[in-house]
């Protein structure tokens, strides 16, 4: 999708011939996530829509506890220091940021009085500069209210490098001012298109000077408020056990309106995937269970008794494949797979386009993920029927063998085709975990139909997804011919995920594997448009550019995506909620009810 | 026995310093880091990563770490956990009494069936009672406490919904509520551990009782006219007790150290689960305190077994 084509769409959503969600998903087709598409309608002013979820109940409390249960515990409830998820959950109980995301991609004020566009003078022309409006008569828990020095605060913590907060990758190039008590302006070194990334969502959420302001920097450890949190939100903090439960209270003064809904919140964490969906979905002993990694059979088997339901939203999450590019066995000043290395078959493109067409994404959609992930052609994308022009996927044997044939591959005695003496023989390795090693079977059987042949190997994933410099089997060092993975999107900016495309990113010895290109593979082509990318104003422009660099990778076949994830819960029937694939499944707890 | 006593002691702290040494390096070379749940984050930049190595220490030497964490462990001080940045102590101190609660009330109600059915099946060896409880017993302890677990919550709790199968620690309840409400989650996990100990104990009492019931002394009780029941009660139980109590005395380092595979299958947040999540988690400094302490309580349950062994039967002196 060309800038021209984009202009049209936008132009056709001003117009009303081309509907809000179908321009999101027109554009997430494409290898556009929903908020960044989202992002360009507002640049254009095109005004966000409403909140997917309709409260009903007509007054706060009376809901009775609301029971949530994390198969992961939540450890700690400091959302700037929550390394998973499951803290991530937990600490958006009682903090909030300035907006967070809803499904459907909506940017959603939360302590912003509205979300920021041209018209309303919140985006600089230059789009160096955002104004965010704080909600008026918004107070903490304890009392004191909340006004601009929080949030300054909070970006003064989160970017100090001495607190090693993990959100700090959203706040470091960035300076926040205070305008007066209600209004602070975000102010970016550069055009920024993207800007709805400090203060919202996961990374965004605001911590009370009063309680923290002491705890900036080295000191950050010790701040009581790390496990006796003081917010905003629609519950206050009563109980914490790290590792087994949290237990929240109705926030009587919550600056919404009839909301919340439940008096108590609890949030009981331990045990696996599998029967955390049975005390959902069986017993209805819990009320929401989060990312069901389990086998959509045994959901759809759990569902029969109708005391629960499974739902899933789409997400940027994706599982994909890399094939080496580099040589893994042989080492060049003390690394293998070094960029200064050609793998013996698989430098070749022919024998990459053969692979990708050896996957049978549909298969193993069907037959693994069921409603946890799309197959997919695209890196970046989100799911649903809507399919990229460009990017397709395809299964097909006959034509595999076909182009190893014509590239002069020979199939040996022991059916293994080689060329010049190098055999098409590889090690495929992923994570242990059920649906990946049924995965890795499908492929390895396809590929032995055409003579390629796959040795299996599955790393515990502690020790694959670490950053244990001394050990080979970690994810980043790509020591085998092809490995798989999930890499998450935790917050909906294009570009810093597609880092992972970048040349001066490579995982390399030098930068003790830390390079987010894990493929080594990297194209000009591809490093020009990010590049472009990064400096581009124009949001339509700049998109465009994102999706090139997404599609030079596809198209190279180094990158083979397999499936786009989606966020699998569980709730009990009558229990209304809203869970997002941009943001943590509270992100609007406040808005859950029970009808 | 004093002099026994403090050689004891003695010995015990070079052990237990050899036995962190082991740990702790094992743990060091142990692959994996605390962080790996950012790896795939491209949020966080891999320089918070580094940092925060540097500010956990983990980028010293074993020997370094090493020296520090007995220091440190010497004052009192347990360190904090790398997941959830609380203290050590802290945390496994909110464990302690669930795990001795459930653990301990299985290995009660393991005794209170093990010593009537093993004293009863031993004094009529090979009767129709003794070969049932003998089957039982071998059926009890070939099924595995994970396997048990499952069966229970699927019959239970899907089937008749009768018990909760997730253990909560916080009960919203007082009064009798909150006992009947504790008392009815508890009712599985104690089942199954109390089954599957009872068990072996079972097997074990039997045997204690037939060596002991064939000596002399016993016969010379039947002789002066004693009745039955003052001879198995007074003097063939007590005499057989001896071995039993040692083995229940060297159980209580695992009622401390909780049931690693049952707190998972309930969720019970005892120390077994904690040490489980810790594993996972790689939180090496929460790993290395329950291991030791599991450690120590083993070294000290072992000296007081010797103890009671001497109190018990004096013919085997403090030497």
């Amino acid at each position: 999708m060309d800038e021209h084509k984009l202009r049209e769409l936008v132009a056709g959503v001003k117009d009303g011939a081309v509907s809000r969600r179908a321009f999101i998903q027109r554009l997430a087709a494409v290898g556009i996530t929903a908020p960044i598409a989202s992002q360009i309608l507002a640049w254009n002013d095109v005004a966000m829509a409403q909140a997917s979820l309709a409260y009903k109940p007509t007054k706060a409390g009376g809901g009775g506890p609301l029971k949530i249960l994390l198969w992961q515990a939540p450890t700690l409830l400091n959302p700037h220091f929550a390394s998973g998820t499951k803290d991530q959950i937990a600490g958006r109980i009682f903090f909030e940021p300035l907006a967070g995301w809803d499904k459907e991609g909506n940017l959603t004020p939360q302590l912003a009085a509205e979300v920021p566009t041209r018209a309303n003078g919140g985006l600089s022309a230059d789009g160096t500069v955002v104004t965010w409006k704080l909600k008026q008569g918004v107070k903490w828990h304890d009392g004191k209210p909340f006004t601009a020095d929080d949030v300054v605060f909070t970006w003064e913590y989160a970017a100090d490098p001495a607190t090693a907060a993990y959100t700090t990758g959203s706040y470091t190039n960035i300076k926040v001012e205070k305008v007066d008590d209600h209004t602070v302006k975000v102010i970016f070194k550069e055009a920024t298109p993207f800007w709805a990334d400090p203060f919202v969502g996961v990374v965004g959420q605001i911590i009370p000077k009063h309680h923290f302001g002491e705890y900036k920097g080295a000191k950050s450890r010790e701040a009581p408020a790390n496990l006796k949190p003081v917010g905003t939100g629609p519950y206050k903090f009563v109980d914490f056990k790290p590792g087994d439960i949290l237990i929240g209270a109705r926030n009587e003064d919550y600056h919404v309106k009839n909301q919340p809904h439940f008096d108590t919140i609890e949030v009981k964490g331990g045990g696996d995937a599998v029967s955390a969906a049975r005390a959902v979905l069986q017993t209805a002993e819990f009320d929401y269970a989060w990312n069901l990694q389990v086998e959509d059979e045994v959901l759809k088997r759990m569902e029969t008794g109708g005391r629960g339901k499974v739902s899933a939203v789409a997400s940027g999450d994706i599982e994909f494949i890399i094939l080496n590019t580099t040589d893994p066995w042989t080492e060049v000043d003390g690394e293998r797979s070094s960029i200064k290395t050609k793998h013996p078959t698989l430098s070749d493109p022919k024998v990459r386009e053969a692979i990708n067409l050896l996957i049978d994404r549909d298969s193993i959609q069907k037959f693994i993920y069921g409603r946890g992930g799309t197959a997919t052609a695209s890196f970046v994308n989100e799911p649903k029927q809507f399919k990229s022009q460009k990017l397709k996927y395809e299964f097909n044997v006959d034509k595999a063998n076909k182009i190893l044939d014509d590239a002069g591959y020979k199939k040996g005695s022991d059916g293994i085709r080689e060329k010049d003496g190098k055999k098409l023989k590889y090690v495929y390795q992923t994570s242990i975990n059920a649906p990946r090693q049924k995965t890795q079977a499908i492929i390895k059987q396809a590929c032995q139909k055409v003579g390629i042949d796959l040795e299996l190997k599955s790393v515990t994933a502690s020790v694959f997804f670490s950053s244990d410099v001394a050990n080979p089997d970690t994810y980043t060092k790509l020591y085998v011919d092809m490995e798989m993975y999930t890499t998450t999107q935790p917050q909906p900016d294009p570009e810093r995920f597609l880092n992972q495309f970048v040349s001066w990113e490579i995982a390399n010895k030098e930068n003790k594997w830390l390079g987010r290109n894990v493929s080594r593979y990297s194209d000009p082509e591809a490093d020009k448009a990010y590049k472009a990318a990064q400096k581009e104003l124009d949001p339509v422009k700049r998109a465009a550019l994102l999706i090139k660099v997404n599609e030079i990778f596809c198209e190279a076949n180094v990158i083979l995506p397999l499936l786009s994830r989606t966020r699998v819960a569980a709730s009990v029937t009558n229990l209304m909620h809203d869970h997002s694939g941009w943001d943590v499944d509270t992100w609007n707890v406040a808005a859950w009810y029970r009808s | 026995m004093a002099t026994y006593l403090l050689r004891r002691l003695l010995i015990a702290i070079p052990s237990l310093l050899g036995i962190s040494l082991i740990l702790f390096t094992v743990l060091a070379l142990a692959p994996g880091d605390p962080f790996s749940e950012m790896a795939t984050n491209p949020n966080v930049p891999p320089e918070v990563r580094e940092a925060l190595r540097a500010s956990f220490g983990l980028n010293d030497p074993v020997m370094v770490r090493y020296l520090r964490w007995l220091s440190a462990m010497a004052q009192g001080d347990w360190g904090f956990s790398f997941a959830s940045r609380i203290n050590v102590d802290d945390l496994i101190l909110q464990r302690v009494p669930t795990t001795l609660f459930v653990v301990g009330t299985s290995q009660i109600l393991a005794l209170c069936i093990a010593l009537p059915v093993g004293i009863y099946a031993a004094t009529r060896p090979y009767s129709v009672f003794d070969q049932i409880a003998n089957t039982l017993a071998f059926v009890g302890f070939s099924l595995p406490t994970f396997f048990t677990g499952l069966l229970l919550i699927l019959l239970f709790s899907i089937k008749l919904d009768w018990f909760p199968f997730v253990y909560r620690s916080d009960i919203a309840a007082s009064g009798w509520r909150w006992y009947w409400e504790m008392f009815r989650q508890a009712i599985m996990p104690i089942t199954v551990l109390g089954l599957f100990q009872a068990a072996s104990y079972t097997r074990y009492v039997r045997s204690a009782v037939l060596d002991v019931i064939r000596l002399d002394y016993v016969t010379t009780a039947r002789a002066k006219g004693l009745g039955e029941k003052t001879v198995t009660l007074r003097h063939i139980t007590r005499n057989a007790l001896i071995p039993v109590v040692t083995l229940v005395a060297l159980q209580m380092p695992a009622v401390f150290g909780g049931a690693i595979v049952t707190e998972q299958i309930f969720r019970i947040p005892g120390i077994g689960s904690l040490l489980i999540d810790a594993i996972l988690a790689n939180d090496t400094p929460v790993i290395m305190a329950v291991t030791f302490v599991f450690a120590c309580l083993v070294v000290l349950f072992n000296l007081i077994a010797d103890l009671l062994y001497g109190w018990l039967d004096p013919r085997i002196s403090f030497r």
